[in-house]
């Protein structure tokens, strides 16, 4: 309520004076639907770093607009337009889903303000058409796949069967996984996005000679299908590892499911930096569950914009002086090291994730073994800016 | 793929043409009687699965939960009919499916404003959290076995309340010509009330079944839905049997084509090719199936002979 408040007051002296000494920010994240944990996530995140601040970014008083893409790309492209039109923002963060940052991409860049995605990071952007204007503070969207099939790779698992829905995002998880991975695919199977009954494919595994199944099935598809593996008996005897799957947004309903399942990330919640456990128990607190990436990289989004204003003192008009210190990205990430690459999206460390109940009985992903360190995607070289 | 993964693959057909026909019960019953097109329904059986959360979370107990849920979906199914449904009978179809796809986005909503937008789960009764197994290493969960017990005698009960009582002679009479029925005396709003209460207690039941299965979120019945009108349409609106017989139909053809149409495309062309267009093929089946039923049998299988 208290930042609500000096929210409503940095607004209403924005109206009064000149807008000058002020910055605003606009967040369209998805927060209807069954992925709404995702973007609530997000929200959550870059207010506790907004409330850290004392409502300040760089100094300057904050302003943030919440806006709901509702995953519909016209809506997406909507709440958009007015945020860089009507209400003339500095910086707009967004969004989870890739295809929603493909819906606000050309507007919010072509006005020239900084688009900074929390989450999507979808290879469109990484290459060819990447973009000054544009910047990434989790991941290109292929590298915890990669991550994954390194893992698999260096973990000697012979015979992997992967899984994952029929659309975009599910091929291009299966392409990052055979990136590194050198063993044999015994099968991958499509199911339709937001399949159910998985008994099926699960069949199909059992009977398969896989010792590991590689899946990407986000959010409920997730909590059914973790469920449905461990009821079948299977997790004892075929190591499940997964992207997108098992992580702090599905954990509250697979729970001891997802026990001793592998996935793959750029930070977990018990991350051992001073930043990061202060960054947990805060959210924890204020917020009453476990923070995952999703909270994580917005909250990172927030600092990273804080330094940049700061930077610049405050001056936003001087758009290459703010891109320069953006990609400078001089905060403290809470994952630790992390740079910008050549394309704008991160280089930083990848770990091995594994699930494990916390002390206090909560699930959570768990870091585990540096897979990659320093890692980059393979798209940052046919960009050129 | 081997004989064992065949019969496998049947036994999971049938099991999803169960949890189908559970959904599609209810449907076909408001449907063919009352002639409503309520696409609510599949909130209604979200609102099982909630009721199953949020009953559990009080008693602590599956089987509480359960018999609780039972009358709060009643419950619920009525005041919906109260509210919404009954100023819905005589208008046309369109604004039917408007009233209700309104229902559906109202629900929704509240339930993740109530229980937040995350996925839920209920664990299954203590006494069925065992599992036969099937194979060397495949395990099927008893609770399965139970839903299907359940769904069957949902089946068997349904068919004894329809063909041997005096409602399930109104219903078909209901479903057959409702003028006639109307001016034979009967009362026909407080009938389709009792059918409607019904049906909404069956969707109810199949939500509060499926709870420990899949998980529980906002929107979790919008899917069902589709495949639960291509089971009635199928079946023939108004038909418990037909409801019964296309579900299995449906069930199998769905679990079956996902399995064997991409293998089967394999033999014919080279994998990659195959797994892009198998699982798109796989996916249309269902709705192919209806196309050709819909072709040599426009009434659907078993349909109620409707007069009007």
């Amino acid at each position: 309520m208290k930042k609500l408040g000096t929210t409503l007051a940095a607004g209403l002296m924005g109206l009064g004076t000149s807008a000058a000494a002020e910055v605003e920010v606009g967040m369209i994240v998805t927060l209807s639907g069954p992925p709404a944990a995702l973007g609530q996530q997000a929200v959550d995140g870059f207010k506790l770093a907004l409330d850290e601040l004392d409502g300040k970014l760089g100094g300057e008083e904050a302003t943030l607009i919440v806006e709901d893409d509702e995953l519909k790309p016209e809506v997406a492209l909507g709440k958009a337009n007015a945020l860089v039109e009507s209400e003339e923002v500095d910086f707009v963060v967004g969004t989870i889903f890739s295809n929603m940052l493909q819906a606000i991409f050309r507007p919010v860049v072509e006005s020239e303000t900084f688009l900074i995605s929390p989450n999507a990071g979808p290879s469109t952007f990484a290459g060819r058409n990447c973009n000054p204007h544009f910047f990434v503070t989790s991941y290109q969207n292929n590298q915890n796949a990669e991550v994954m099939g390194a893992h698999a790779q260096a973990a000697g698992y012979e015979k992997v069967f992967m899984i994952a829905p029929n659309y975009q995002a599910g091929r291009d998880n299966m392409e990052g996984f055979r990136m590194h991975y050198e063993g044999e695919i015994v099968d991958e199977v499509y199911v339709p996005l937001g399949h159910q009954d998985y008994s099926a494919e699960i069949a199909r595994i059992a009977t398969s000679e896989a010792d590991a199944v590689f899946a990407f099935t986000p959010g409920g598809m997730g909590v059914r299908f973790v469920r449905q593996f461990r009821d079948a008996g299977l997790a004892d005897r075929i190591q499940f590892m997964s992207v997108f799957t098992t992580d702090e947004t599905t954990l509250p309903a697979q729970k001891d499911a997802a026990e001793g399942f592998i996935a793959a990330g750029n930070w977990a919640p018990d991350a051992e930096n001073e930043a990061s456990q202060a960054f947990v128990a805060a959210f924890e607190e204020k917020y009453g569950y476990v923070p995952g990436g999703y909270a994580m990289q917005a909250y990172d989004a927030a600092m990273l914009i804080d330094s940049a204003v700061a930077a610049v003192g405050g001056d936003l008009s001087d758009k290459d002086a703010v891109r320069a210190a953006l990609e400078a990205a001089d905060f403290t990430s809470l994952r630790g090291d992390f740079t910008f690459n050549t394309n704008h999206y991160p280089k930083q460390d990848f770990y091995q994730l594994s699930v494990k109940q916390r002390e206090d009985g909560a699930w959570i992903t768990s870091m585990g073994d540096l897979v990659f360190e320093n890692y980059g995607d393979s798209f940052a070289e046919e960009c050129s800016m | 793929m081997s004989t064992t993964l065949i019969l496998i693959q049947i036994l999971n057909g049938l099991q999803l043409g169960v949890i189908l026909f559970l959904i599609a019960a209810g449907l076909t019953l408001v449907f063919g009687v009352m002639g409503f097109i309520n696409l609510a329904h599949g909130v209604q059986y979200m609102l099982g699965a909630y009721l199953a959360v949020a009953l559990y979370g009080l008693t602590g107990s599956f089987l509480a939960a359960l018999v609780l849920a039972l009358p709060l979906a009643l419950l619920l199914g009525l005041v919906l009919e109260f509210l919404v449904f009954r100023h819905l009978y005589d208008r046309d179809h369109l604004s039917q499916v408007l009233a209700t796809f309104g229902v559906i986005l109202f629900l929704n909503q509240l339930m993740k404003v109530i229980f937040g937008p995350a996925s839920l789960s209920v664990p299954p009764p203590a006494f069925l959290d065992f599992s036969f197994t099937l194979v060397d290493g495949l395990l099927y969960p008893a609770y399965r076995v139970a839903l299907i017990v359940a769904g069957l005698l949902v089946a068997v009960g349904l068919w004894l309340v329809i063909t041997r009582t005096r409602v399930g002679m109104l219903i078909r009479a209901g479903a057959t010509n409702p003028d006639m029925v109307s001016a034979l005396g009967v009362n026909v709003r407080r009938l389709f009330l009792v059918v409607f209460g019904f049906g909404a207690m069956l969707a109810g039941f199949a939500g509060v079944m499926a709870a420990p299965i899949f998980s529980v979120e906002p929107g979790m019945g919008d899917n069902l839905l589709i495949v639960a009108f291509v089971v009635i349409i199928i079946g023939g609106a108004g038909s418990i049997r037909g409801a019964f017989v296309a579900a299995l139909l449906v069930g199998l053809v769905d679990t079956l084509g996902r399995t064997l149409v991409t293998d089967g495309l394999r033999l014919i062309m080279d994998p990659s090719s195959a797994n892009q267009i198998g699982p798109a093929i796989a996916s249309m089946l269902i709705y192919v199936l209806m196309a050709l039923v819909l072709f040599w049998r426009p009434e659907g299988l078993f349909a109620a002979k409707v007069s009007r």
